[in-house]
């Protein structure tokens, strides 16, 4: 099905299943524990032998010798594939150094050996015993030292920052940025700093891996299962039709899983070294410097304004770094779309660095830059003495995207989502002057924040099968990684072809299923579920052809087809196949398609202790159609607490001398617990945007964590006056400036 | 994880015989620590007594002079429920639960807790230096992440904190701790000089003699007064102490405290405590006289004064 112009009037506009809070499918196999993980699946491979994954223990240099002899003779050991003795993998999707091989070390716990055992105790105990000795080289390990200039006030056209040339990258100019400031009346000119991030989600990256002949099964946890299908033939050399990837189930992702790591490519050569399956899954201390973590940022945000807080001149730019000195962290993702300003300027610039691989995490770009524009535009408020949502409504772009020429606004409804926040939070009864709110010990205080993500769409196929019985299977390699694609598929299908929930039978995450969109960039739902419309769709025409009524006519409900004065049952065809997919036209490419939310928080400090503890925080979210309120509430609280995480706790902290992220463990990097986040509220906007899908959805998987962490800090300012623009926002950087007590 | 052999004993003389017998061997009660470390190899004992069969040490009595003897096996969660330790002790129970999960509460004991080794993050990677883990390796900490570490009591070999949150409480609550030796007699150790500085010896945490078992944590007689334990984090549960205050306040303004995530002990500094109705700034410049912090830390020292002061003003409140 070729989606090429916005939908009309179609069923989902009266829908029965779709748009109702529906209780997610997997989740009683989830809390009952009977929902197999990648590790856990004993029954495909019961004769699996245990692999353990030797990481780097310095960050850059060669390895001279590695010896793996008193490893060999330990008790239970099958195999050990030590990285020197093998060529390095070829390089799959998103990898910026090979997941393994050969003697050079690019990061800190890259893998360097694989130790098969018969059991994980007798594999981690040989793995020990492994003795490597280094060539050491030296590393750029701090972004500030490798990006010397970023923020830099010389900097007022944007232009390079002297450092790697490698880092260049064009800066876009709209207008006449340094005239516009200069001339302005009101300025903010600040610079913010984001830290290094870990997904740290629940279940460690994990596979199975085993070999029939040349064919390789990975039973493993994956958020995109054809890209890294084809990834993985690439990493090993081997034809695609050759490569099987099964993730029904995943632990979380956050990006993390987007592409291959270390587990799946080290399973599989250990297993055809062993002769036999082998599992693998990742300890938890790999995780942040074997694996990809969120890029740290600097970023300058500069924002000239007339007296009435109308936006004249806007900048900003962003400072990353990364491996291959490409790939950054775009924090000035969001800035294009978000305020009016006839004068811009946004650049986001990489420069290299050698620590671990950056790479997408959760809402990639916009995470961060929301926590430098959001603030921003709460200096901006005060400096105009105008209330922050009353700024940001007198910033409200009429017309085109300002900082994207040619093109409109798909659906935009972030005055609603500000205004009726407003009203919901209370937000009348802030105090604007700061400081001002005491509750006992502790200094109360709001804080609001838009919020923008892109709402980008991929083509997305699936295969449905109605079954002799009326059992509708439906068929896609879509992922659910905990956010509900199961649920959402199922309601699109029984939606489609007139059935009750119960009688449709959802199946994910098998390569050898329909290639869909997968799950990032906040894509999976809308994309996924328009897939698998057009494959119902194709369904119903078949069953129109062998039954004779026009299918795109008829009313499939309640288990019955009606056409004109006709009727059958939906089974009176019989057994019946179909597949499609969606494809998006290019006429997409003339609108930004966003999601948008009025973020909320209120906060207290501790007057004595600098302790921050979050009180309240709120979203009114503008998504388009919502495919089920009850697991997008879910993504969107979970992207909330993410976000309360970034702006007050989540910071992989780097040791410049050995180049490593030092706190690579759950003790160390510290994500928020239930006590941290008391009340959440997300209210959905009733809207719908026929450029997106069929459906008229959008994702919300990402929406949640642009937003919020910069409302929190702007209440941490409205509650004490105290200002910090470094992330997270820790005690021990304001505590000097709070009140005296003793 | 290495090897090890594994013993379960009857008796407190029986476990201390069979670990001073190999010098390889280590005492196994709640293992909520221990198991983690041998895991990561930091720790590698060849053999591990398990203690936990023996009688008599999972009981709270009541003793002659009026205060309590909480056996060695005692979970953390039965200790903080305890209703005479809820009464008479409040700053015992507070400073407990404030400490790791409900889950590991359960299974962690009395003496276990005591034992529980440092969370600096360089002890945790068997890559990095750290004379804790590998003693003469080097200190990685010194000019490193340390924002978490010890700002007094330390040494140019290690300047990590010791974890808890249980000891700080029995530190001002003036405890004492109950050993059998490996020659079978008993001794009792005062809580002050039971953790020791790291000094030029940082692998070890206490004065117990290899195969020394704890077989109880004594209180004396409760002393009235204001209980709390306020223990400041990033977080609000499941994270370590930046800086924890143990006190125990009376109604005139006089009391005790001690001090938690600043040292590789509690830290307590008696002769501070006649200024403490003189308010948090005037103990604190006492207490932490000669601190020592690293750039990362340092603003443990305004963190504890101003801790202190929420404290004492809430006591008054």
């Amino acid at each position: 099905m070729d989606f090429n112009q916005p939908a009309g009037t179609n069923l989902f506009d009266n829908a029965r299943v779709i748009g109702k809070p529906t209780p997610r499918i997997d989740g009683p196999l989830k809390t009952t524990g009977t929902a197999p993980y990648a590790y856990e699946r004993h029954d495909v491979a019961p004769d699996a032998a245990y692999g353990y994954i030797l990481g780097a223990a310095i960050a850059k240099g060669r390895i001279s010798a590695m010896n793996v002899a008193e490893a060999r003779r330990a008790p239970g050991v099958v195999a050990i594939v030590a990285a020197p003795d093998v060529a390095p993998v070829g390089k799959g999707m998103g990898n910026v150094a090979p997941l393994f091989g050969g003697s050079d070390v690019a990061h800190y716990h890259q893998a360097i050996a694989v130790v098969v055992a018969e059991t994980f105790e007798q594999a981690r105990a040989a793995a020990a015993l492994i003795r490597v000795d280094y060539d050491r080289t030296p590393g750029a390990f701090d972004l500030a030292r490798a990006a010397p200039h970023a923020g830099a006030e010389e900097q007022d056209d944007g232009a390079g920052d002297g450092g790697d040339p490698q880092s260049q990258q064009t800066p876009k100019r709209i207008g006449d940025f340094a005239d516009a400031f200069a001339a302005a009346p009101v300025k903010v000119d600040a610079t913010y700093t984001t830290p290094d991030e870990s997904h740290a989600m629940i279940e460690p990256h994990a596979t199975i891996a085993g070999w029939d002949g040349d064919k390789l099964t990975l039973w493993t946890s994956n958020q995109m299962i054809a890209w890294s299908k084809s990834s993985m033939a690439k990493i090993l050399g081997i034809a695609e039709e050759n490569v099987r990837l099964d993730s029904p189930y995943i632990g979380g992702g956050f990006g993390s899983k987007l592409f291959v790591r270390a587990d799946a490519v080290c399973a599989a050569l250990a297993a055809k070294e062993a002769g036999r399956p082998v599992k693998i899954a990742l300890q938890r201390p790999l995780i942040a410097n074997n694996t990809a973590h969120r890029h740290a940022t600097i970023q300058r945000i500069r924002l000239g304004a007339g007296r009435d807080g109308r936006i004249t001149a806007i900048a900003h730019e962003c400072w990353s770094g990364n491996l291959d000195g490409q790939s950054g962290e775009d924090g000035t993702a969001q800035t294009p779309v978000l305020y009016a300003g006839a004068n811009r300027l946004v650049a986001s610039r990489v420069t290299h660095l050698d620590l671990p691989e950056g790479n997408a995490m959760r809402a990639p770009g916009e995470a961060v830059g929301h926590l430098a524009l959001e603030v921003a535009m709460d200096e901006l408020a005060e400096a105009t003495g105008m209330d922050p949502v009353a700024l940001r409504l007198a910033n409200e772009p009429t017309g085109e995207v300002p900082g994207k020429p040619g093109t409109r606004y798909s659906e935009r409804n972030l005055t609603r989502c500000l205004t009726e926040g407003a009203e919901r939070f209370g937000w009348a009864r802030r105090n604007a002057r700061p400081g001002a709110v005491r509750d006992g010990r502790w200094l109360v205080g709001m804080g609001v924040a838009a919020g923008y993500r892109g709402a980008p769409t991929q083509k997305s196929a699936a295969r449905v099968r109605l079954e002799a019985d009326g059992l509708l299977v439906v068929e896609t390699d879509m992922t659910d990684i905990g956010t509900g694609s199961y649920t959402i598929i199922a309601q699109t299908a029984a939606e489609t072809m007139g059935l009750p929930l119960d009688r449709v039978s959802v199946r994910l995450g098998d390569s050898a299923f329909p290639a869909a969109a997968g799950s990032g960039g906040q894509w999976g739902a809308a994309s996924s579920t328009a897939g698998v419309y057009a494959a119902c769709v194709a369904l119903r025409r078949k069953i129109g052809e062998q039954l004779g009524f026009a299918a795109d006519d008829a009313t499939f409900a309640d288990g019955r087809i009606t056409a004109g004065d006709r009727s059958w049952a939906l089974t009176d065809a019989g057994a019946q196949v179909a597949e499609d997919g969606i494809a998006f036209g290019d006429f997409q490419k003339g609108y930004d398609l966003g999601t948008y939310a009025g973020h909320f928080a209120e906060v207290a400090v501790d007057a004595f202790t600098g302790v921050t503890r979050i009180r309240r925080m709120l979203a009114v979210c503008d998504a388009g159609r919502i495919l089920n309120p009850m697991s997008a509430r879910s993504q969107v609280i979970g992207a909330m607490v993410m976000a309360a995480g970034g702006a007050l706790m989540e910071e992989l902290v780097v040791d410049t001398r050995f180049g490593l992220f030092v706190n690579h463990d759950l003790a160390g990097y510290e994500v928020p617990v239930h006590l941290d986040i008391p009340h959440q509220e997300v209210v959905f906007l009733d809207t719908v945007d026929p450029v997106s899908t069929p459906l008229k959805a959008k994702g919300v998987g990402e929406l949640g964590i642009c937003g919020p962490g910069a409302a929190i800090a702007n209440a941490i300012y409205n509650a004490t006056g105290i200002r910090v623009r470094e992330y997270p926002l820790t005690l021990d950087k304001y505590l000097d400036q709070l009140p005296q007590v003793a | 994880m290495r090897p090890f052999t594994y013993q379960r004993v009857a008796t407190a003389a029986e476990a201390a015989a069979a670990v001073a017998g190999n010098p390889a061997a280590k005492f196994l009660a709640g293992g909520t620590n221990l198991l983690d470390l041998m895991k990561l190899e930091i720790e590698r004992p060849a053999h591990l007594v398990d203690v936990q069969d023996i009688e008599g040490l999972n009981a709270i009595e009541q003793t002659g002079d009026g205060g309590l003897r909480i056996g060695a096996l005692v979970s953390n969660t039965a200790l903080a429920a305890d209703e005479r330790v809820r009464r008479d002790y409040g700053v015992l129970t507070r400073a407990i639960v404030a400490g790791a999960s409900g889950q590991l509460r359960n299974k962690a004991t009395t003496a276990g807790n005591l034992l529980q080794r440092t969370r600096c993050p360089y002890f945790y990677d068997p890559n990095l230096p750290c004379n804790k883990r590998n003693p003469g390796s080097g200190c990685a900490a010194l000019e490193g992440y340390s924002r978490q570490l010890a700002v007094i009591g330390t040494s140019d070999k290690c300047i990590a904190t010791y974890p808890g949150d249980m000891a700080i409480a029995l530190r001002v609550l003036d405890a004492t701790v109950e050993t059998v030796q490996p020659d079978g007699t008993e001794r009792t150790i005062p809580f002050g000089e039971f953790h020791r500085l790291p000094g030029d010896a940082p692998e070890k945490d206490n004065v117990l003699a290899h195969g020394e078992l704890i077989t109880a944590v004594t209180l004396p007689r409760p002393i009235g007064g204001e209980h709390v334990y306020h223990k400041v984090r990033d977080r609000a549960s499941y994270a370590f102490a930046l800086v924890s205050v143990a006190a125990v306040i009376q109604p005139d303004g006089t009391g005790r405290v001690a001090f938690g995530g600043v040292a590789h002990k509690p830290w307590r500094v008696e002769a501070a405590e006649a200024a403490m109705p003189q308010g948090a700034a005037a103990v604190t410049a006492q207490v932490f006289a000669d601190a020592r912090p690293t750039e990362h830390n340092a603003f443990k020292l305004p963190l504890a004064t101003r801790a202190l002061a929420g404290v004492l003003a809430e006591a008054k409140g």
